[in-house]
């Protein structure tokens, strides 16, 4: 019987459509447009001007207050402007734009694609190494990674949790790094480990990654302490609190941090990163980027340079077909729609997926009919139907009390509402007012 | 026969006697003082609890006001200066005199102006698709259409225009409460000045952005070019991040900056029709 968590969580159609195309390198793009803030907290100051030279891998911005990241250029070649553009939600951030020229790389970074598996540094090199690479979490959240391997004074870690579920729909992008470069993979697992001093590591996998779990347990015996573990297929068990509840079965309490129980959970992309970072030098400037939909002509994988213009990447696939009808930036139960394909791919986009007129359509509301669905498919244990209610009624007292900001957004009760009522999107809205009257409260 | 009566009778009234002593000591030793005026006050408002004062309801308005040695920042704009004339001679104050206001939609970005470029079918709430995205256009800035400023009148005062997607304001039934300001995501509406015949001159646009996109993105957009103030002579219009504003408080409805406004972001309402220009033209040539 095969592990998984026990509450709630829903099984959508799994569409994975790239599973087993192989990682492809995207051609340089002509410009680069690289946001400023690519990762959760301040956005990071630029240190270039206009007209600046760089080179790929050169740091561009650096990172502002304690949470925050170094953002790297990508490509070498001339800063156009550091202006204004659009961002995947339509806003409007600040956004260095690099024309590129050739593809000049620092002299520090390794380029010569030997494996390194020994660690010489330190756990404190190793975290500030992540941090000066601009090493962020690659698993959508974008969490700046060196604070989270910095485990609080008081708090014990004992076991570090690589997160290879990718229980997203159509989204391949983590399993194809696991079997094309699962010794880097393991190898950052172990520099992980080494940073935060613990002698456990366990990588979660759902079991419909068959290749991936046979390919990791075949060299992991190769690197101590770390063990493969299969998962039963279950969304969200890529949840941080999900997967810990999974493989350890220790339940995260309300409002705590995974770190109170002892475990950190990193993404197999960070993990990934966190090797070129430490062994290579390399910062992040490219991530893998699955693009894929039913209708496009090449769906793949692709590795993609940070501030590629999404254009780029789908015309690489293909371009978008006739009868596109919503283009999602993300997975398609968390992603979001974006209305413009000039946004640039950032640190934290782990694919694009083109869906038809017909299968984007949002159905009409209907009234609730009491089904309970919603609440028995909350992997949290909400009740949605209460917070959308209660949200709506603005009684954001009340949905404190009910645990809104527990909720991870997984989008588990739009999906079975059979009323098709939008639950997320008003328990978003509870969520957002709710955090803002408690920011209030905390300044007072 | 009559003994059973009359102990019962005696038993109830001695009983009744304890409870009354036991509840008159209770109340004088739980007893609240409260301001005979508040009631007054309290009737003498408007009783809309809309909350435009700033506190939740007139209850609590009435108390404020009576605590208040003055009436500096208290003022109900739904009864207006009356109201706050009968409140001051309740408790022997004098009302300031209080200029009244009106709501004013910052936006003219009709479908004619600014083009559609995606469709949102989530929840129809404003604040939900401003946390989302930036709207079905692209002004990130404009109105959204899914009128939650009107949802959140409370006195008729507004609704959609089914042809503009854009909230209208009824000046007559408009009390400037601020419930719509508190609404609007996007910050559009604005209390403005009321001016004589409810003659109003705004920026119909919120847009920051500079002048290409946001021509781009609507017609109509203020692109923030200057030209308004450059030919104001009273010093009332001023641009900051791309985007003019005209201070009600000194503009005094010249109408010299609607007409140098290139992108005609600038409204002006409720003006009797202008005499053509083709007319002046001639007389001048003659003079």
């Amino acid at each position: 019987m095969l592990k998984t968590f026990p509450k709630g969580g829903v099984h959508p159609s799994e569409n994975k459509i790239t599973a087993g195309t192989a990682i492809e390198v995207l051609p340089l793009p002509k410009q680069v447009i690289i946001p400023l803030s690519q990762h959760i907290g301040a956005p990071a100051k630029p240190v270039v001007a206009k007209g600046d030279k760089v080179k790929t891998g050169q740091v561009i911005a650096s990172s502002q207050g304690f949470v925050s990241a170094n953002i790297h250029s990508s490509v070498s070649g001339k800063v156009l402007k550091i202006d204004k553009a659009i961002n995947s939600s339509g806003y409007k951030q600040v956004s260095v734009i690099i024309n590129v020229e050739d593809d000049e790389w620092l002299d520090t970074i390794d380029r010569t694609g030997k494996l390194k598996t020994e660690i010489v540094l330190t756990g404190e090199e190793i975290v500030k190494k992540c941090a000066e690479n601009g090493i962020v979490g690659m698993g959508g959240a974008t969490f700046p990674t060196h604070i989270k391997l910095t485990v609080p004074p008081g708090k014990k870690c004992d076991v570090l949790i690589i997160n290879g579920v990718e229980c997203e729909p159509y989204l391949t992008s983590d399993h194809r790094i696991m079997i094309e470069k699962g010794r880097e993979m393991l190898t950052g697992t172990r520099i992980l480990m080494k940073a935060l001093g613990v002698s456990k590591g366990m990588i979660g996998i759902e079991s419909n990654k068959p290749d991936a779990i046979a390919h990791l347990n075949s060299i992991a015996s190769g690197f101590e302490g770390i063990t493969v573990h299969p998962l039963k297929v279950k969304y969200p068990q890529g949840g941080e609190k999900q997967l810990i509840k999974a493989l350890t079965n220790r339940e995260v309490p309300s409002g705590k941090l995974p770190v109170d129980v002892g475990a950190v959970v990193h993404n197999v992309g960070t993990a990934y990163a966190v090797y070129e970072a430490v062994q290579l030098n390399k910062p992040l400037i490219e991530r893998v980027v699955t693009v894929t939909g039913k209708d496009i002509e090449k769906p793949g994988n692709m590795l993609v340079r940070i501030g590629t213009p999404l254009r780029s990447v789908v015309d690489a696939a293909g371009g978008v077909p006739e009868n596109t009808g919503k283009i999602v930036n993300g997975g398609p139960m968390m992603g979001k729609a974006i209305n413009s394909l000039d946004v640039p791919v950032t640190k934290g986009t782990s694919g694009v997926i083109l869906f038809s007129v017909d299968e984007s359509k949002r159905k009409a509301t209907n009234p609730c009919i009491r089904c309970g669905k919603c609440v028995s498919v909350c992997p949290l244990g909400l009740e949605p139907y209460l917070l959308m209610t209660l949200t709506e009624k603005e009684f954001y007292d009340r949905v404190e009390k009910e645990k809104v900001m527990d909720c991870i957004e997984c989008g588990s009760c739009s999906y079975i509402c059979p009323a098709d009522r939008p639950l997320l999107d008003y328990i978003r809205l509870g969520k957002s007012e709710t955090g803002k009257r408690i920011r209030e409260r905390k300044q007072k | 026969m009559s003994s059973t009566v009359l102990i019962t009778i005696l038993s109830l009234s001695i009983l009744g006697l304890i409870a009354a002593l036991i509840l008159y000591f209770v109340a004088q030793k739980f007893k609240v003082f409260e301001d005979p005026k508040i009631n007054e006050v309290e009737v003498a408002l408007p009783a809309a609890n809309c909350g435009g004062c700033g506190f939740p309801g007139c209850r609590n308005f009435a108390e404020a006001l009576v605590k208040a040695e003055n009436f500096d920042g208290l003022y109900c704009p739904v009864g207006g200066a009356d109201t706050m004339a009968n409140v001051a001679q309740i408790l022997g104050k004098t009302a300031p005199e209080v200029e009244p206001r009106v709501a004013v939609v910052r936006c003219n970005g009709t479908p004619e102006f600014r083009a559609r470029t995606s469709i949102y079918e989530g929840a129809p709430n404003c604040t939900i698709v401003h946390n989302l995205y930036s709207g079905e256009t692209n002004c990130a800035y404009g109105c959204l259409g899914l009128g939650e400023c009107v949802d959140a009148c409370e006195f008729d005062a507004m609704y959609m225009d089914k042809v503009t997607d854009l909230p209208v304001i009824i000046d007559d039934k408009c009390v400037a409460c601020g419930a719509c300001v508190r609404a609007c995501p996007k910050d559009i509406i604005e209390l403005r000045k009321k001016a004589k015949r409810d003659r109003q001159i705004h920026v119909a646009c919120v847009n920051k952005d500079k002048g290409g996109p946001a021509v781009k993105a609507c017609k109509v957009a203020c692109i923030g070019c200057g030209k308004c103030e450059e030919v104001c002579n009273f010093e009332a219009i001023t641009i900051e991040n791309n985007l003019a504003f005209i201070d009600s408080d000194k503009c005094t409805l010249c109408r010299k900056c609607v007409v140098v406004c290139p992108t005609n972001a600038i409204h002006e309402i409720n003006f009797p029709p202008r005499k053509p220009k083709v007319e002046i033209k001639p007389q001048n040539a003659e003079a």
